[in-house]
């Protein structure tokens, strides 16, 4: 015997057959409604399964439903097998684009089945990603110019503007550092070594130029549609792009991601976008900066400030108030004496109220005005360029996300996401860093050095779980390259953090040192697995390297012990 | 003989009681019985590793460490291998060879060096010494800190209880000890079947990537370096890596002589070495000469003049080793072995101290926990670095079977490669995996810059026992070499081009 619980899941198995035998009840005017808002409504109506309509009256299928769904009123939607909601979740569900992404078949209905929004790693990745599945995508990009017109290709900051050209540079000033070195290991050369910044800068833009092609031609591969032109929303499921020349197209696609990515802040003091650059600039620069004033305490800021030192330029970074915020500010505090005896100066609890032009030129000279954070005292300074890394915004702002009804975090701009990357309307998501709350695994290159806060701050880790459960495993070492040079001899530091409550867990990883980046990673997998002090002791080093001072990690800094490292 | 040896244990008495009475000993049952509770012959990283930490335990301990001079004369300090004649001034000279690529490389990032550039032998050599001075000096201090009775003399067994030690002058002694642990480690072997190779030849460090590791820093600092091969390069690791190494030095001026066998080295009159060899394929002779002839065709364990056999510590006859148990035991039960000497334990500085660490802790009554020989990662320092951890490709497939592996690989290119304008194709990646389940990794492969830093932390993965889901849930850090391996997706058996593009 059929039971009516059969019955109804039956029909919601096989809602095609329910349709054809039933002629469109009364209930379903309003999702007709619905659906005339879709260019095909036919097509989306045959998705629908309103149980209302073929179940017969009088029965008990009211308790069943409340039981099966949750939900006793009718009509009671089903699409694609999937439970909606009644009337006002099916509106609901509408509205958000739920309903569509339920109802397949966009590709039919819209332009394209993904737009991605900003064309940097995570746009790229994603787009291809998508098109890879044989979904229809679209790519948007377009750098908006800064202030002094610097603007470049395909790839977003990463590729052009970030990580890529700043890890050249700063190799360029480790061969210099390496150069020096060589000396002390047997190589003769002349004494005379320069340092030619337009030779520098060619080749970087070079490489970048071919990646920046390299992208290109993937896309086309890939069949995904790349337009250089500014998105931004005018509907929910529509898009206004403006190209160069200011012309403009309408695109509409069933899902969207932004990936607009962030830019560098600017202070808002007399001077600053008139006379000052930013890391957009930089690496462009046609000139040498010369004496170079660096704003802020960013990762950006030191690291430029580094690059640029390690150059043989003349670098002062001037500092609000702490280095590194978030970081672990003891490994903050080391990566800056650092610095500081690889000769970048530091101006501490100053903030620059007015930048003048002394001089026009290829680099002028800009006067810099600052006043103390604590005293009354006023700082004047002169140099050749201004360079501004102060933070970054995201790129939320002027896109038509209000338009979209994407909601977005006032403060900083920034868009919340849930575990999915979703945003709190359904077929938008977003990626990158224009995420809420997204931890970020941040290198940063100092000079010679390079330091890596890994998951969380000894801070951080002592709020979570309490100064009593954590214990701290460090050292100082001297890498076996720099023994023969005789340079930073136990400046360089490993420190990880334990969770005692929990097996001695690491939680936290922190190195000070050469190579930091390819130290860490192996470590970044091993933490994903959650590896124990145990297992780290148990694990046999790679000699001589200077990761292998992490399996032979014994002073506790509770103990005050010696970290100075001896012998292997 | 005898007598002598009896003077100098009864002075040895003497000593001990005197000693007795000032320091209060912590020790086991037989309190007194013995000189120390611990001798260490050997004072290389296992040796001293395990005495330093036998003595933090409130252990006596001495160790015995006594350089015999190389064919050439040559001798060194405190510290073994490791230290005086391998990882350390061969890393050294890698980094000098580097350092060579780096001011090329300079050139390229917008650095004006005035031509000439050259490299002088003894500025280098002289400041590598020094360091391995220091160390020396260093090892020296912390015995003396920790308490560590130093001797310079080769020590060789009397009894399993007592130990004779000689010194440079021909002086002896003797002590007893309740526990000894033998940790003289290997030296170089020469190919005494060929003519001139003792008289000419000079020899270095470890087997089996010495030779190339060499070749290549000599090739790194401008010298004519061929490599002669008997059959492979890199014996007991992955193959295809091995091939990848030798091309990138045959790339950067590295000359291989494969398949070749040396018959006999000759002094010419110019003062040059003719070196004569058979090509085993065609099996034609060859002729060469050479300012230098290096021999790397392995190391044989320090073991003759211990005495070992007649006091009953069990040799493998065929390579000379000491025969150990899990817990580092000889056929004797209060005889132990570490290091290169032990039978089938990698010829290792960061095992050897493990090893002796843990040793110490036993023995001392600390602890009962062994040392794990499994998953020991390594470096082979030649130009392009290789790193690994696990098992090779054919070690897998030969224990799992071929169609149960899976191979996740990629070719990358360092950005440092970029602007520099080098040849990354032998920048390479590798990882061996279960083929079903959860694909756990079995063995991790990676050839480019800073091979050693890059593994390091993924053999502590692979401690944890890790799946290639997790390598592929880890973050990259970007721009990383290290990165790749996070971003790894091509399996071999797919057949699809595994070059890695963009970013």
């Amino acid at each position: 015997m059929v039971t009516l619980r059969m019955r109804i899941q039956m029909l919601v198995q096989k809602w095609y057959q329910v349709f054809e035998s039933s002629k469109i009840p009364q209930s379903f005017t309003l999702l007709y409604d619905v659906s005339l808002r879709f260019s095909k409504p036919f097509m989306a109506v045959s998705h629908y399964i309103c149980l209302a309509s073929v179940l017969e009256n009088g029965s008990n299928y009211q308790d069943l439903l409340m039981e099966m769904t949750g939900q006793k009123t009718v009509p009671n939607v089903f699409i694609n097998k999937t439970h909606v909601g009644g009337c006002d979740k099916t509106m609901q569900a509408h509205k958000d684009g739920l309903l569509q992404q339920l109802l397949g078949g966009e590709s039919e209905v819209y332009d394209y089945d993904l737009i991605v929004i900003g064309g940097g790693s995570g746009g790229l990745a994603c787009s291809k990603a998508a098109a890879n599945l044989g979904k229809k995508v679209m790519v948007l990009d377009y750098v908006v110019p800064t202030p002094k017109g610097t603007s470049w290709g395909l790839g977003g900051t990463c590729v052009n503007v970030g990580c890529i050209p700043k890890k050249l540079m700063h190799q360029t000033a480790l061969l210099g550092t390496a150069m020096e070195d060589a000396r002390k290991f047997g190589w003769e050369f002349s004494e005379q070594v320069t340092h030619n910044w337009e030779t520098m800068k060619t080749a970087v833009n070079n490489y970048i130029g071919s990646l920046n092609w390299g992208y290109r031609v993937s896309l086309r591969d890939k069949n995904v549609n790349y337009v250089n032109a500014y998105a931004e929303f005018v509907e929910p499921h529509k898009i206004k792009a403006t190209n160069k020349r200011g012309k403009e197209t309408f695109y509409t696609a069933a899902k969207f991601v932004l990936a607009t990515g962030e830019r560098p802040r600017y202070l808002g003091i007399p001077g600053d976008k008139e006379y000052c650059i930013t890391s957009d600039d930089l690496f462009y620069l046609s000139y040498c900066p010369g004496k170079t004033l660096v704003v802020g305490a960013s990762y950006v800021a030191l690291e430029c400030g580094g690059f640029l030192a390690g150059l043989g330029l003349d670098v002062t970074v001037m500092v609000r108030s702490i280095l590194l915020r978030g970081f672990d500010q003891d490994m903050a505090n080391r990566a800056g004496d650092y610095m500081e005896t690889h000769g970048v100066k530091f101006l501490k609890k100053f903030v620059p109220v007015k930048v003048e032009e002394l001089e026009a030129g290829t680099p002028g000279r800009l006067k810099v005005t600052a006043k103390s954070t604590e005293t009354d005292e006023v700082f004047e300074g002169e140099y050749n360029t201004v360079l501004i890394a102060v933070g970054r915004d995201a790129c939320t702002g002027n896109i038509g996300l209000d338009k979209a009804g994407v909601k977005v975090n006032p403060k900083n701009g920034k868009i919340p996401v849930n575990d999915e990357e979703q945003t709190n309307i359904p077929h938008i998501y977003a990626i990158g860093d224009i995420l809420e709350g997204k931890w970020e695994l941040t290198p940063v290159a100092i000079q010679a050095g390079k330091l890596l806060a890994h998951s969380i701050s000894l801070k951080r880790a002592v709020e979570l779980y309490g100064q009593e459960n954590l214990e701290v495993f460090h050292s100082l070492f001297w890498p076996l390259e720099y023994t023969v040079p005789n340079r930073d001899n136990n400046r360089c530091y490993a420190k990880i953090i334990c969770n005692k409550l929990d097996n001695d867990r690491v939680i936290g990883f922190h190195y000070l040192g050469p190579n930091a980046g390819e130290v860490t990673q192996g470590f970044g997998t091993a933490m994903k697995c959650g590896v124990t002090k145990e297992q780290l002791d148990n694990t046999i080093g790679i000699h001589p390297t200077c990761a292998e001072i992490f399996t032979t990690m014994e002073v506790t800094k509770r103990s005050g012990g010696d970290i100075n490292q001896a012998g292997c | 003989m005898a007598a002598l040896c009896s003077k100098h244990r009864l002075k040895h008495l003497q000593h001990l009681c005197s000693f007795g009475f000032k320091i209060p000993r912590r020790n086991f049952a037989g309190k007194g019985k013995y000189d120390y509770d611990l001798v260490v012959i050997g004072g290389g990283s296992g040796g001293l590793a395990c005495s330093k930490e036998a003595a933090q335990l409130g252990q006596k301990v001495a160790v015995l460490d006594y350089v015999e001079a190389s064919v050439r004369g040559t001798t060194w300090g405190l510290g073994g291998t490791c230290v005086n004649v391998g990882c350390i001034p061969k890393k050294l000279m890698h980094q000098a060879a580097l350092l060579g690529t780096a001011v090329k490389d300079a050139k390229k990032y917008g650095w004006k060096i005035p031509e000439p550039v050259s490299h002088d032998w003894a500025t280098m050599s002289q400041a590598v010494q020094n360091h391995v001075k220091s160390l020396n000096w260093g090892h020296r201090v912390q015995l003396q800190d920790r308490k560590v009775k130093y001797l310079n003399m080769k020590g060789s067994l009397v009894d399993e209880h007592t130990i004779r030690g000689m010194n440079a002058k021909g002086k002896e002694m003797t002590v007893t000890a309740r526990n000894v642990v033998i940790a003289t480690g290997g030296r170089p072997k020469y190919p005494t079947h060929v003519p001139g190779a003792l008289e000419f030849g000079i020899s270095m460090m470890k087997w089996p990537h010495v030779g190339l590791e060499c070749a290549g820093f000599l090739t790194g600092i401008g010298l004519d370096t061929t490599v002669m091969v008997r059959s492979i390069a890199l014996r007991g690791f992955d193959q295809q890596m091995s091939r990848l190494v030798t091309d990138y030095m045959e790339a950067y001026g590295t000359r291989f002589s494969w398949d070749a066998v040396p018959k006999k080295v000759e002094k010419l009159p110019s003062g040059l070495l003719q070196v004569t060899w058979t090509d085993t394929q065609s099996k034609q002779e060859h002729q060469d000469a050479f300012n230098t002839v290096l021999w790397a065709v392995g190391r044989a364990p320090e073991t003759k003049t211990l005495n070992l056999k007649q006091v009953g510590v069990e040799l493998n006859e065929d390579t000379g080793k000491v025969i150990v148990a899990a817990d580092e035991r000889t056929s004797m039960s209060n005889i132990f072995a570490i290091g290169d000497i032990a039978q089938g334990r990698p010829e290792l500085t960061p095992t050897a101290i493990k090893a002796g660490k843990l040793l110490a802790r036993r023995l001392a009554g600390h602890s009962s926990q062994l040392m794990n020989y499994d998953n020991v990662p390594t470096t082979v320092f030649t130009p392009l670095e290789y790193g690994c951890v696990g098992l090779s490709e054919e070690e897998a497939e030969r224990r799992c079977g071929k169609e149960n592996v899976e191979v996740y690989h990629a070719f990358y290119k360092p950005l440092e490669f970029t602007v520099a304008e080098r040849d990354a194709g032998q920048c390479y990646i590798k990882v061996v995996c279960e083929g079903h389940g959860d694909q756990r990794v079995l063995g991790l492969h990676f050839t480019g810059p800073n091979a050693g830093e890059v593994t390091q932390g993924f053999a502590l993965g692979l401690q944890c026992g890790f799946t290639y889901a997790q390598l592929r849930d880890t973050v990259g850090i970007h721009p990383t070499c290290a990165e790749e391996l996070t971003k790894i997706n091509i399996t071999k058996r797919s057949g699809l081009d595994a070059t890695v593009t963009g970013c």
